[in-house]
């Protein structure tokens, strides 16, 4: 196969290029600039944006052999993953911009210049596993339990990873940074990324403070009775407890936490831990990774919310277009735009953003 | 097979230079010191010295050896800035290389500098007119005006002997790394008041250029430590590469007509094979007077990123105007200086032939082009 090698500069990617050269693929290495100006987003070498991280993939594709070019998508990364998170924030939604990135730029933009001149996929270090199964294609859970990142994958259609390798995900992180460190890949001690790789301070909220403004607006519970100001809607999440600095206390003295923000009104409601609870989640823009559930019916299955988050049994049902979720044990703490992922063991169906919760 | 079109980057050592380097590899000696093998060294690269500056046009003593092209510049303009603290202003051209370009806006962050971009021409020529105006407007704060002799990206030469007319008794720096051994160069003929060389352009080593200086001038050093270089440039002085220069300058001036035609007439196949190939391309900046061998190509709906990618995997190295720290390419200033849009800019990209060029190269990438080209319009 030709492949493209999609090299981040960290550990992973870099042995997922080896191998992939290694088994005899012909193999480019592309380094993904997405900031026009790398001290823009972010500085230090946590992520992928800066220039020793192209230096650091540049000298992985050396020791492997391959020849390697950057590809400037600094333009499709602003425009499909930053603005949309932003503008996700100011409709009071929680957006996961890895799940956009995979979705509009590793395995679309790259995807789709790399068929472009020929190649057949585009290789990643990410964590997930690909079967041939009588189904087709499908995707699975990786290995390693702490570093799946098949929830970040699950926004991918199938033509999306028929396209896709993900050679790392037999293997668990430790035996990753050993085999780095066998083949001679000066990266194998690089610390992983976390965070947002844009917001290199790890600030979200002042970050987002910047661009969204800091209007000041109430802080009301649930039946709207004002108990706080705040700074700026959009830097609260769903479930937070810390830092509302409430003015009025709750009779009981018990917490209160974030329950719901409402751009429109610039208001956040909090509220006790209980009403936290949602156990029926709808989403919409459904995306099917493999075949797709039997339309109208229920099936049995685990929902996730979060990249790392524990999968919850569930019951699920779908029109094609749209997800509901039951869960058998409620969560705390849900907000629109998240994404919902649904696994049928540890195979990957879908996924859908969450649009309303009960 | 690997076809090697970016000479302008850098081209192969000619195998004279090679050899006096390597046998100048073996002798012992600091240029600096009083004995036999200092003497001796001293002696070799005093002969270097005298041979580049008879090759351009200047007195032995204006050369001063430094470890690059992008050194010189540096020099020359931090230099004058700093020799002369009452002048605030620095005129420079728009199609400057990063060379000049840096270190000028580097004195304007840190330094109170004030400058003023000469524009170019549509074809990629310094507006002489613009140019008069501005030192007209400025003449009293300006420290320096700085036009390259010849640019890398589309090989227009400059006139440079205008510029120095215009800039009376303003001294005029002048960026010759391209030109030097490829066309005529005359230090002293043209006027000028200090001038960048640099030896692997010419077939000559990595790490060894020159500043050519007026005599009696003096500017402010960059190193400190032995004022080993008429007391503006400190360091041991690099003999091995030194000689070496010298002998790629000789050779390259002994035959530089005969080098001339022969990398321009392949040049004139490229683009006459390009545009048979591609239509639409257009070839940018020929005025009738271009350094030899640079094809500067626009293939209208491509992005030179791909172009570059496609060519590399097709064997064929060409390259685009710049690259930021990261490795980004960056669409051209020099073509968006010539007012060419940014779109066209991201779509061309460079070609530079030289003495290891053959006909047979040009065969090749006039009969892959095409099939290059369409895949890259994305």
């Amino acid at each position: 196969m030709k492949i493209v090698a999609a090299m981040s500069g960290g550990v992973d990617s870099a042995v997922a290029t080896a191998r992939m050269a290694e088994a005899g693929h012909e193999v480019i290495g592309v380094h993904l600039a997405l900031s026009s100006n790398p001290q823009k987003y972010r500085s230090g070498a946590r992520g992928c944006c800066t220039i020793e991280d192209s230096h650091d993939a540049r000298r992985a594709a050396d020791m492997i052999g391959i020849p390697f070019y950057i590809w400037d998508m600094a333009e499709e990364f602003h425009d499909g993953v930053v603005e949309n998170f932003i503008e996700e924030y100011a409709n009071g939604r929680t957006p996961n911009p890895c799940l956009r990135c995979n979705e509009k730029i590793k395995f679309a933009a790259v995807l789709e210049r790399a068929k472009g001149l020929g190649f057949d996929a585009v290789a990643t270090g990410h964590y997930a596993q690909m079967r041939e199964t009588q189904d087709g294609r499908t995707m699975h859970r990786a290995v390693d339990p702490g570093k799946d990142q098949s929830y970040v994958l699950a926004v991918l259609n199938k033509e999306q990873l028929d396209g896709a390798l993900f050679p790392l995900g037999d293997t668990v992180k430790d035996d990753v940074r050993i085999e780095a460190k066998k083949r001679g890949l000066y990266v194998a001690n690089k610390p992983d990324s976390h965070d947002i790789c844009f917001i290199p301070s790890g600030n979200n909220a002042g970050w987002l403070r910047d661009r969204l403004g800091s209007e000041s607006g109430p802080i009301v519970d649930e039946d709207g009775t004002k108990v706080g100001e705040h700074k700026g809607a959009y830097t609260y999440t769903i479930g937070q407890r810390r830092g509302l600095n409430l003015s009025i206390p709750t009779e009981g003295g018990t917490p209160r936490y974030v329950l719901k923000i409402e751009p429109k009104s610039n208001t956040v409601v909090v509220g006790a831990k209980e009403a936290l609870a949602v156990s029926h989640i709808e989403g919409e823009k459904a995306i099917w990774c493999g075949p797709q559930p039997e339309a109208g019916k229920t099936h049995r299955g685990f929902a996730q919310i979060r990249a790392h988050g524990a999968p919850l049994p569930c019951d699920y049902r779908s029109d094609g277009a749209n997800i509901v979720a039951d869960l058998d044990e409620p969560l705390l703490g849900l907000a629109t735009g998240q994404g919902l992922v649904i696994y049928d063991g540890d195979r990957v169906v879908g996924s859908a953003t969450v649009s309303a919760t009960e | 097979m690997a076809i090697y079109l970016d000479h302008a980057a850098t081209t192969p050592m000619l195998p004279a230079a090679i050899d006096s380097y390597s046998r100048q590899m073996i002798e012992v000696g600091n240029a600096s010191s009083l004995h036999a093998q200092g003497r001796a060294v001293r002696k070799a690269v005093e002969e270097s010295r005298e041979l580049i500056a008879r090759a351009a046009g200047c007195d032995a003593s204006e050369i001063i050896f430094v470890a690059s092209g992008t050194e010189a510049n540096n020099l020359a303009i931090k230099g004058f800035f700093w020799a002369n603290p009452s002048k605030k202003t620095i005129v420079v051209s728009t199609i400057e290389h990063h060379a000049v370009l840096d270190p000028v806006e580097w004195l304007e962050k840190h330094d109170g500098a004030k400058i003023i971009y000469a524009p170019v021409t549509s074809q990629g020529i310094v507006d002489l007119d613009a140019l008069r105006l501005i030192v007209d407007e400025n003449r009293e704060d300006i420290a320096l005006i700085a036009v390259m002799h010849s640019n890398n990206e589309i090989g227009t030469l400059q006139p440079i002997s205008d510029v120095v007319a215009i800039a009376g008794d303003i001294p005029v720096h002048s960026d010759a790394v391209q030109s030097f051994g490829k066309v005529p160069f005359d230090f002293a003929g043209l006027g000028l008041t200090s001038a960048t060389i640099s030896a692997h352009k010419l077939g000559g080593p990595l790490g060894v250029g020159a500043l050519i200086l007026k005599r009696g001038l003096d500017i402010t050093p960059l190193l400190h430590g032995g004022g080993q270089e008429r007391d503006i440039r400190s360091s041991t002085v690099n003999a091995p590469g030194i000689i070496s220069f010298a002998t790629s300058v000789d050779q390259s001036l002994m035959n530089l007509r005969e080098n001339f035609f022969r990398v321009e007439n392949l040049a004139d196949q490229l683009r006459l094979g390009i545009q048979k190939a591609v239509p639409e391309s257009i070839i940018n900046g020929r005025t009738g007077n271009n350094l030899p061998g640079i094809v500067n190509v626009t293939f209208p709906g491509t992005k030179n990123e791909t172009l570059l990618v496609l060519l590399d995997m097709a064997g064929i190295s060409a390259s685009q105007g710049s690259a930021c720290s990261a490795g980004v390419q960056r669409p051209s200033h020099v073509l968006l200086a010539m007012g060419i849009s940014e779109t066209s800019a991201d779509a061309t990209i460079r070609f530079s032939l030289g003495s290891t060029t053959t006909e047979a190269e040009i065969t090749t990438v006039c009969d892959s082009i095409a099939a290059i080209a369409e895949k890259a319009r994305v």
